[in-house]
């Protein structure tokens, strides 16, 4: 079902979190609200599913209006950071709570349960307690239990923070799947890129309680509106270089690099990087001496210092004869250089 | 020197403090079952002769036992429930819901609890007695469950202070009541320190001297603290073998409380009461 915020301010006493946020997640899609923390994303989780009260503006579930809607009373479903299970509870006990709620027969309970737990995979586990699960089985019965009365929204709040990096990897797409399945529009509650990235259809990228760009994650990643978008995705993070923009894009000392087709400003600008887009196979260009090599198995990591000053970050395939303290002379492709203006946006 | 070496002057001295005590203890028991001679250690022949009241009155103008016991049980117990399930409640309100003067309530709570019962036993007497409620077993309870209050609502707010909070959000997102959150979700998790709560003020009501003493001193409502204290009290010549005898009966259900409860009353000390 599709949700809508509309001018959705939030505020705690006299200080304003969110001041005239709008929001639309289409019917069927998975939206991440990525952000530092701080920036306001898990209030506006909590505003859409009820714990919060809105300060000012609406909220729609497809087109009925559910601002002032008890919690109890609107239809969404949510997974908890720490999953927030019922530790006296069976796992069936668990994820057939909210039917009971609803004075729902045993049996049909019953049935459901096994529905959602054949959904999620832990068929086999119903009969244990939450203390006896594993992290990643605790994100699937919070899964199944958010989900099976079929509401009309999911919402995760950090659903992969505490889990370790190998089952972070397999829920991520195990979320992903369950939520194509089951067609259920979802909010993804992140401060990791990757996880947004990775999962979602669309990222609404937060900063200080306003959206700073909606939009897909290839877009968002190639055509960042900002400094600060450019700079909160991609892993290792892009580069920021002062240079001037003249008939080329000089970096001192006698560096310098094509202009971009795209850049129409000149003067002083500050030029982004990302690590895949400098290296050898780039050509030549920019001067420095290796201050730090990274292996990472397939790939290598490797930090640059240049002669004009300023740090530059390159990632390249393992097995490059780099070692610290060698002089380099790389390129860089030059079409996917970002150019912001002093006060941080895009040119 | 080995460990065992080092520990032994420590082990020593200890036995030396606590040897008094121990000492009483064992002739508590002996004494209740035996006769020994005036001045001597040996106990003698056994005799359960002390434990008489059991099966008799000892002299005329004392209520049975059996009277007493069931007096001390019914305030001890009524007490507890009374305490528990106020505090259950209340302890709740002050750990989760955001209502007008919390912090004077939880400062207020630390200052009934440290403040010495015995102070107001006048005011206690006047409105009792205003009230009707002098010298009845009700009184007492009513004014001892007030007491203990402070403490029993502290230690349930210590319990639910640390249930986490998502737990209460995500059963309201399951679509249940407050109500029926707090009873269905929360209460389980506080289990331990109701229960510790219900056998602590039992505990306390069980040994209250002084209220009943004051506040109730017929016969009708004597409890077995109070019935001690009469017959060490008026008789002529103490018999010390009786007094002990009682005190043993007196202390039974306290030792099997004690011995039955013990995990549960560990909870209390030990992790019930962070916050």
């Amino acid at each position: 079902m599709k949700l809508r915020l509309e001018n959705f301010t939030k505020r705690f006493g006299a200080l304003t979190v969110i001041e005239e946020m709008d929001l639309t997640v289409e019917s069927g899609e998975m939206m991440a609200l990525l952000g530092p923390s701080g920036c306001g994303k898990s209030t506006t989780l909590f505003a859409v599913c009820g714990i919060h009260k809105m300060s000012g503006g609406k909220l729609y579930f497809g087109d009925s209006d559910v601002t002032t809607l008890p919690a109890q009373e609107r239809s969404v479903g949510v997974v908890f950071q720490n999953y927030a299970l019922y530790p006296h509870m069976t796992v069936e006990q668990n994820i057939g709570f909210p039917l009971k709620v609803q004075r729902m027969s045993k049996s049909n309970i019953r049935a459901e349960v096994e529905r959602l737990a054949d959904l999620v995979q832990i068929g086999e586990l119903l009969d244990r307690r939450p203390a006896q699960l594993s992290g990643g089985q605790q994100q699937r019965v919070a899964l199944a239990r958010a989900m099976i009365r079929k509401p009309d929204v999911l919402l995760l709040d950090e659903p992969l923070a505490n889990l370790d990096a190998k089952l972070r990897l397999e829920m991520r797409s195990e979320i992903r799947r369950i939520q194509r399945e089951t067609g259920i529009t979802a909010i993804l509650v992140t401060h990791d890129q990757v996880e947004a990235m990775s999962m979602c259809d669309r990222i609404a990228l937060m900063r200080d309680g306003k959206i700073v760009q909606l939009d897909t994650p290839e877009q968002m990643y190639n055509n960042p509106r900002s400094q600060f978008v450019a700079g909160f995705l991609g892993n290792p993070p892009i580069s920021f270089l002062p240079a001037m923009a003249g008939d080329v894009l000089s970096f001192g000392q006698g560096q310098t690099l094509a202009r971009p087709p795209a850049l129409e400003a000149s003067g002083d600008v500050i030029v982004g990087i990302r690590p895949e887009h400098f290296g050898p196979q780039h050509g030549t260009g920019l001067r420095g001496e290796v201050t730090f090599v990274e292996p990472q198995g397939r790939e290598e990591l490797i930090d640059v210092r240049l002669d004009g000053g300023g740090e530059i970050r390159s990632i390249l395939p393992a097995g490059e004869p780099v070692r610290v303290g060698q002089r380099i002379d790389w390129g860089v492709a030059t079409e996917s250089i970002l150019a912001f203006g002093k006060n941080g946006d895009r040119l | 020197m080995t460990a065992n070496a080092r520990i032994w002057p420590l082990v020593l001295i200890l036995t030396i403090f606590s040897a008094p005590l121990v000492i009483m203890y064992f002739y508590q028991v002996v004494d209740s079952i035996a006769q020994p001679e005036p001045g001597s250690l040996v106990p003698g022949a056994i005799d359960v002769s002390n434990w008489r009241f059991l099966w008799e009155r000892i002299d005329t103008g004392r209520p049975s036992i059996w009277v007493v016991t069931f007096n001390t049980f019914l305030f001890a117990s009524t007490t507890a429930f009374l305490v528990t399930a106020l505090s259950t409640t209340a302890g709740y309100a002050l750990s989760r819901l955001n209502m007008p003067g919390r912090p004077y309530f939880l400062g207020g709570l630390i200052i009934l609890h440290a403040f010495p019962t015995i102070t107001l036993i006048i005011a206690i007497f006047i409105i009792l007695q205003f009230l009707g409620l002098f010298d009845t077993l009700l009184g007492i309870i009513l004014v001892k469950a007030a007491l203990e209050l402070p403490f029993g609502v502290w230690i349930m707010k210590g319990f639910y202070d640390t249930v986490p909070w998502e737990i209460e959000m995500a059963g309201v997102q399951d679509g249940a009541s407050r109500l029926r959150v707090w009873w269905e979700l929360v209460l389980p998790q506080v289990k331990p320190g109701l229960a510790a709560l219900l056998i602590i003020s039992f505990l306390s009501g069980w040994s209250e001297f002084v209220l009943p003493l004051v506040l109730a001193p017929g016969s009708g409502t004597q409890v077995l603290a109070t019935y001690m204290n009469a017959v060490i009290q008026d008789d002529a010549t103490a018999d010390f073998g009786l007094f002990k005898a009682i005190g043993m009966f007196y202390s039974i259900p306290v030792i099997i409380i004690y011995l039955v409860f013990q995990k549960q009353l560990m909870n209390i000390y030990g992790g019930g009461t962070k916050g």
